[in-house]
């Protein structure tokens, strides 16, 4: 019975232990070394007597790290991983919310570790890293924790930014990333020939779909140095040196590459797979890549953290040149309900606000019930038993072909003049505009104006000029300005709250 | 010069960049980063950056940005 993550580690070891599982282009692990060093670790957490509790984890990304994981999961325990680089309070914040006994940190993070110990936001054990991997296996304590394991256990919890500002903890078993990885599978042509470059860091759920595959079926993944997605052609030679055939990125790694040139200059050569998600890739960039990769999968892949890494694919088909690249159908073994605020089915064509039904549904938000409550809800089509859904915040729609588009954030939703307006149906139209990257739409409530925020070349001017002919006049932002980047949270995304503060100072 | 050094000043105000020598090293900037200074020299200076001119080394300072217009400008 497939209950427990690690047996696909097991069987895969088993079958090929000497091939390569990961490595950061120095430092490598084959799948038997990656077994074996998590089992070291398992044993050594389990004789400290940590057991059904989480274990942070101050560790630079490597394949050692990916061990260490594997390694809190062999523990029994749970995992959370630290990112090196947060500020000391947002690391505070987490400590605070997971109340942790103990830390393990590798010999380059030790003064990090000391430092949250001596600013006391952290009060457990600090555990070295480097004596955890050198412990011997102890295989009988191994195999009385997984008898006690069950797949409604925590594997991991991974944080991601509230609204408040106080970052939540989402909390997922074995059980759900089961179900992820086998859906995944059968849906992205994955085998043990795939060579994943990876791009998301260790911290987020993301990486789960190059580490899962790569564990089920023994393939391999390159941990990409964060620095070379600063610099396209050494990021393009890295894929060729380790001969890449699959990347599932965010799309901003993508049109850094297509952007500046790069795939002209010095294409990928190897790539078959090409997955992208996270953001709306903007059509002038999407059709570079697919003009140079005519051969190739591609899909856009959806989801939240709270429903399990990935919910939604979209395998490419050709697209009108203003239609919006949909984010496609549910997973297998996973529902999408499409709900209005009166909590009934959205109709044909009608917008509602996207809801994930399944075995993906996450256990909810660590240490928060009132958050976990608003946005872990019964499924309000069923009053009969007790049956969890998650509300995503999402709005979406089906199109004529039956697959799921994305419309904005249900927060992104204004009453402007009347009229109802999704701000993301302005970003769309400007992103569809020649010479136009990102783009953010706020609306400026006190002014009662939509302000438009974009990177690119296209002039303002040009900009209104093309909006008039896509948006109904209501519909047209009052600001419209060129900014040199998007301002972002310390999260990395788009900082929305910023800009609707700009636009409410704006003349 | 200075209009390389106000171009770096706009997306990080907190960062001395007539000294500073170390933008990609110490992890100063980053991909969008990057990405903003290309299309502002393009604007500014009409200057476009071809893929194999992006290197940790014409990115390092203002100092050598400047440099890799200049020879850009010339060429």
């Amino acid at each position: 019975m497939l209950k427990n993550i690690l047996q696909y580690l097991e069987n895969t070891a088993a079958r090929m232990p000497d091939k390569l599982a990961f490595s950061d282009g120095e430092r490598t692990l084959t799948h038997g070394e990656l077994l074996q060093i998590s089992r070291r670790v398992g044993s050594y957490l389990s004789a400290k007597a940590y057991r059904r509790e989480p274990v942070m984890l101050l560790l630079d990304r490597s394949p050692e790290a990916v061990a260490a994981t594997l390694g809190v999961i062999y523990s029994g325990c749970y995992y959370v991983v630290l990112d090196t680089d947060m500020p000391l309070a947002r690391m505070g914040q987490i400590m605070d919310t997971m109340k942790a006994r103990v830390l393990v940190c590798d010999e380059k993070n030790t003064k990090k570790a000391n430092e949250l110990a001596e600013k006391g936001l952290f009060s457990g054990e600090i555990l070295s890293w480097e004596e955890a991997k050198a412990c011997s296996e102890d295989s009988a304590a191994l195999e009385d924790i997984r008898s006690r394991q069950i797949d409604t256990d925590p594997i991991y919890v991974v944080f991601t930014s509230g609204s408040t500002g106080i970052p939540k903890g989402v909390a997922a078993c074995h059980r759900s990333v089961i179900d992820y990885t086998e859906a995944l599978c059968e849906v992205l042509p994955f085998s043990e020939d795939t060579v994943f470059a990876n791009q998301t860091p260790l911290y987020f759920d993301a990486p789960l779909k190059e580490i899962m595959p790569t564990l089920k079926y023994g393939a391999t993944v390159y941990l990409v140095p964060k620095k070379l997605f600063m610099f396209p052609v050494k990021l393009c030679e890295f894929l060729n040196a380790h001969r890449i055939n699959t990347v599932c990125w965010v799309v901003s790694a993508l049109t850094m590459i297509s952007a500046l040139g790069a795939l002209e200059k010095t294409p990928p050569r190897y790539l078959t797979t090409i997955c992208f998600g996270s953001e709306v890739f903007p059509r002038p960039q999407y059709d570079l890549w697919r003009a140079a990769y005519p051969d190739a999968a591609f899909f856009n892949l959806y989801g939240p953290t709270e429903a399990t890494g990935m919910s939604c694919y979209w395998p490419v088909r050709d697209l009108l040149p203003d239609e919006p690249i949909p984010v496609g159908y549910p997973f297998n073994n996973t529902r999408i309900l499409l709900l209005t605020d009166d909590g009934k089915e959205a109709a044909d064509g009608e917008v509602g606000e996207i809801h994930m039904q399944g075995t993906c549904v996450t256990l909810g938000y660590y240490a928060n019930p009132e958050k976990t409550a608003e946005a872990f809800v019964q499924n309000p089509l069923n009053p009969y038993y007790p049956e969890l859904i998650y509300r995503t915040g999402d709005l979406g729609r089906y199109n004529e072909r039956g697959e799921l588009v994305f419309i904005s954030r249900r927060d992104a939703q204004i009453k402007h003049m009347g009229h109802r307006i999704e701000l993301g149906e302005i970003e769309a139209a400007a992103a569809s505009v020649e010479g136009v990257g990102q783009c953010c739409c706020v609306y400026d409530n006190p002014g009662k104006r939509i302000a438009l925020y974009y990177v690119g070349d296209a002039h303002p001017k040009d900009m209104q000029k093309a909006l008039r002919e896509k948006l109904p006049r209501y519909m047209l932002p009052a600001i419209c300005e060129v900014l040199t980047a998007m301002p972002r949270t310390p999260n990395g995304k788009l900082d929305r709250k910023g800009l609707r503060e700009r636009a409410e100072q704006e003349e | 010069m200075n209009e390389i050094i106000d171009i770096l000043t706009e997306l990080h105000d907190d960062v001395d960049f007539t000294t500073e020598t170390g933008l990609v090293e110490n992890g100063i900037l980053n991909s969008l980063d990057i990405v903003a200074i290309i299309s502002e020299i393009d604007d500014r200076f009409d200057v476009q950056i071809p893929a194999e001119e992006i290197l940790p080394e014409n990115f390092d300072s203002a100092e050598a940005l400047w440099a890799l217009v200049q020879r850009l400008d010339e060429a």
